[in-house]
């Protein structure tokens, strides 16, 4: 890498976290609980916005898996989100009303709050409806998959967006507070992926799945990146770039084999499409705050309306995270 | 000077050397004591104070247990030999009835209960349970220096200085430094844990030529896997060069954590210890220091299944599954010859040659045989279908977008079924995808020059653009061509003209067909009918006529 091209990513780099910190003049702190997170925690970072109606489940899931604090930013929740989030004991809750848009899509206020508490924790940074699986996840909780990255000096884990389905209409089964979701969006899509190499940042940029297959069919390019990297061994001078899709420094993003051999990979488990959706799809039209004028939203919303479905006959059912590696969606690596 | 004093206990001594997660040490510390077994506990120096005052306060008061002396133990540094001798030496003086000696590390567990382990030292009593394998044989050393690990000078730390450690190695390479191994000694590699009787550990550790060695072995790599497994060939009576440890290397040298979950997998070993075991394993802990087993029926030793199961994580991250393209393996184009995940067969002009050829290969061949996988308007999965294994869709857009991604997630995911599908100048060709079939050692291609001639002849047009369509589909065969006969291409690659397979259409197809279908299958489908050529002679006259060029007109003439 030359010179010039170093000096122009730490440029990039450092005008992410300035951004993230002028960005975060617009969080309120609703509720400080960060001095009960001790030295070796798994803190958990999140945006969100009228999520109440999943956020036990999303709780306990990651409480389960030994996740020590949440740390939250609530965009302008009216549905007792935010009251719901003060009363448990290892959270702490920011909110900002400012533009969900204006902040980067949240990963400016995420940032912020990574550069301030992220720092020798490993860090796992999600949305409300995106939920990890792991190599042995099943029998072992997520610190020894940590504490193994860590002795192989691995700083960062990959976790691909694994979009989840019901079968029949999306709308046709309700959400319950505290129910699995994946009782209802039991189906993905399991092997038409596309995968590509972004040179500038050195990460794979994946599209794919089932809102290439039947939402995107004619404009395939515009597909959403399912790329992800969630889990950090964080440092002061690191940054989100977009989403959680990409990190500077850019080493940071070589989580995968070249040479033929497969790293150790996970899954976020991605619980968007359940009646809930109908919702969130009417306001995020009239707010236009999603990504490229939520062309996605303007999809689903006519989806929605067909009373489509997603699923297919080569869909599959979801069983566990041997089948996921079986399927090659993930690998356990040499984590044995 | 204390001999009368000291207390009465089992003939095994144990050594263990701990720097973190003291509370499990403290468990297996009592383990040991509850059998009567002596221990001596070297806690690391860079342990706090604290910490160290609350391992004591765990334990309490135990005649049967000693802290050593506190060395400052880094990966592969001398401190580890030095913790290890002062805390044997105290073992040894303090303990009179100790005859033998285990050295242990603060995450090792015991598999078996003490009682067997004494059984089996006190059948042959003399032997010494010691790794040792001449440097010579390099086979031992995963990664790493071998023998320069003792002809060397070694002043840097390699996991904090790696640098200045690489520097110096290659600086006395040049200089060809040549440090002399002192006599008598022959250098002898081996796992850090053993198991060595007073008598053979007794003459190490007074062994009056002892600082000499030591001066030695200060400066070699990783002495604690070279000291004692050498001055053991000097002294032993009889040494058994096997670890009573159970430990599995990753690629990295780095040994595997043992966790909850490999239960089953430790109840099968045969040997009496095991590291590293993952701190918060407290369901292994629990079993193995309780021996729960006394309760269950006995499992048979089966140690090749422990090794099986490493060496397939060793593959599965080294090798990984060919085929495979995820988000955490994506090799080069060039990682490997076998680039995708089962073998295919790709046709090309065939279907313009024999009546129904894909139906009929369908019948010879048993497979769901797709028409042309590439065809502009839609994928032409077997049987029309619109989505196909995997969830692939026929939508043309989403195959295009990404041709060779489409074809490997296709073999992907009907891994186990050949794929047999048409490919030709009318279909969307795609260059990366062109190269990829070309070297991959999955593909067979099969190619039949020229026919696609007569797709243009059946389509009924005619008129100026008749010649431009030919030379366009000429040349796309051409730039095919020349891939498939570049010196990269390591498909199995047939290539016949269109007058060679008209003339001996079976030999064409029988070989494009050879382990695809099988004889008997062929027996009962006979061969498939030739298509209809008639007039195709006159339409060639005709072109050539209107000016075909020549190359064509040569390819085309029957």
């Amino acid at each position: 890498m030359s010179v010039l091209k170093q000096l122009k990513l730490r440029g990039k780099r450092q005008a992410k976290l300035l951004r993230a910190l002028r960005k975060s003049m617009s969080l309120r702190l609703r509720i400080n609980r960060t001095d009960l997170i001790r030295p070796r925690d798994i803190l958990v970072f999140v945006t969100l916005r009228n999520e109440v109606a999943r956020l036990p489940f999303f709780l306990d899931y990651y409480r389960a898996l030994g996740v020590g604090h949440f740390l939250i930013v609530d965009n302008a929740s009216d549905d007792g989100s935010a009251e719901y989030l003060l009363e448990q004991r290892d959270v702490s809750l920011w909110s900002s009303s400012a533009s969900y848009k204006d902040a980067s899509f949240g990963v400016d206020w995420i940032n912020h709050l990574l550069w301030r508490f992220g720092p020798g924790h490993w860090v796992l940074v999600v949305d409300v409806d995106e939920f990890l699986v792991y190599p042995f996840c099943d029998t072992r909780p997520l610190s020894a998959l940590t504490d193994w990255l860590e002795a192989q000096g691995r700083p960062a884990f990959s976790a691909m967006l694994l979009d989840m389905y019901p079968k029949g209409p999306v709308t046709a089964q309700p959400y319950c507070a505290g129910q699995d979701p994946f009782e209802i969006a039991r189906w993905f899509d399991p092997t038409n992926y596309i995968i590509r190499r972004n040179s500038e940042l050195q990460n794979l940029w994946i599209q794919g799945g089932v809102r290439l297959r039947a939402i995107m069919r004619d404009t395939p390019a515009q597909a959403p990146a399912l790329n992800k990297i969630p889990l950090v061994f964080w440092a002061r001078k690191y940054a989100y770039v977009s989403s959680t899709h990409m990190l500077l420094p850019r080493g940071l993003n070589r989580v995968f084999d070249e040479s033929g051999g497969e790293q150790a990979s996970g899954v976020l488990l991605h619980a968007k499409f359940l009646d809930t959706i109908l919702g969130k799809t009417e306001e995020e039209l009239r707010r236009g705050e999603h990504y490229a004028q939520s062309r996605e939203y303007r999809a689903y919303d006519a989806m929605l309306h067909r009373k489509d479905s997603f699923w297919c006959e080569w869909s599959t059912e979801y069983i566990n995270w041997r089948q996921l590696e079986i399927l090659g969606l993930m690998s356990k690596g040499d984590w044995a | 000077m204390s001999a009368q004093r000291a207390p009465a206990s089992a003939p095994l001594g144990v050594v263990i050397l701990c720097h973190t997660a003291l509370h499990r040490v403290a468990a297996v510390v009592r383990f040991w004591l509850a059998a009567s077994c002596p221990v001596v506990l070297h806690v690391d120096r860079a342990v706090p104070e604290a910490d160290l005052q609350a391992l004591r306060a765990e334990l309490g008061a135990q005649p049967l247990l000693r802290f050593g002396p506190r060395h400052r133990c880094d990966w592969g540094s001398w401190g580890l030999v030095a913790a290890t001798q002062d805390s044997a030496a105290l073992l040894l003086d303090d303990f009179p009835d100790v005859t033998h000696v285990l050295l242990t590390s603060g995450s090792c567990l015991p598999l078996r209960p003490v009682a067997e382990m004494l059984a089996t030292l006190q059948a042959r009593p003399c032997v010494d349970f010691i790794e040792s394998v001449p440097v010579a044989h390099g086979e031992w050393i995963l990664g790493g220096l071998g023998e320069e690990r003792f002809t060397l000078y070694f002043p840097f730390n390699w996991r904090r200085q790696r640098w200045l450690f690489d520097r110096a190695v290659e600086l006395q390479r040049r200089l060809r430094v040549a440090r002399r191994v002192p006599r008598p000694l022959v250098p002898h590699l081996g796992a850090q844990w053993w198991c060595l009787t007073r008598a053979t550990l007794g003459a190490i550790l007074k062994d009056p030529a002892r600082p000499h060695y030591e001066r030695y072995f200060r400066r070699t790599w990783i002495p604690d896997e070279a000291y004692f497994q050498t001055l053991a060939r000097l002294h032993a009576a009889e040494i058994e060069s096997r670890s009573l440890t159970l430990v599995k290397f990753d690629r990295n040298g780095r040994p595997n954590l043992f966790y909850d979950d490999h239960l089953h997998l430790l109840r099968r070993s045969e040997c009496f210890m095991a590291r590293k075991i993952w701190p918060e394993a407290a369901q292994l802990y629990d079993f193995f220091l309780n021996n729960r087993a006394a309760k269950l029926d006995p499992v048979p030793p089966e140690p090749a299944r422990i090794d099986r199961y490493f060496e397939l994580a060793a593959a599965q991250r080294r090798d990984g599954r060919a085929g495979l393209y995820m988000q955490s393996r994506f090799p080069r184009e060039d990682a490997s010859r076998v680039k995708s995940a089962g073998p295919y067969s790709v046709f090309w002009g065939f279907d313009q040659i024999f009546a129904d050829f894909d139906y009929w290969l369908g019948q010879v061949s048993g497979l769901r045989v797709h028409g042309h996988l590439y065809a502009p308007e839609r994928v032409q999965f077997h049987g029309g279908a619109k989505v196909w294994h995997g969830a692939l869709s026929d939508a043309a857009a989403i195959r295009d977008y990404h041709p060779r991604m489409f074809l490997t997630n296709l073999l992907w995911a009907t891994r186990g079924e050949r794929q047999c599908f048409s490919y030709g100048p009318s279909d969307h060709m795609d260059h990366e995808l062109d190269w990829f079939m070309a070297t991959d050692m999955n593909a067979r291609l099969s190619m039949i020059t020229g026919a696609f001639a007569l797709s243009i002849f059946r389509s009924g047009q005619t008129g100026p653009e008749l010649i431009a369509r030919l030379t366009e589909a000429h040349k796309r065969e051409q730039e095919f061509l020349a891939i498939l006969r570049s010196r990269w291409a390591v498909a199995e690659i047939r290539i016949h003209g269109l007058a060679e397979a008209l003339g001996a259409p079976q030999q064409v197809l029988g070989g494009a067909i050879e382990g695809v279908a099988d004889a008997p299958a062929r027996a009962i489908h006979g061969w498939p009918a030739l298509r209809s050529l008639d007039g195709f002679d006159a339409f060639v006259a005709g072109l050539s006529k209107q000016g075909l060029p020549p190359q064509l007109r040569k390819d085309l003439t029957l």
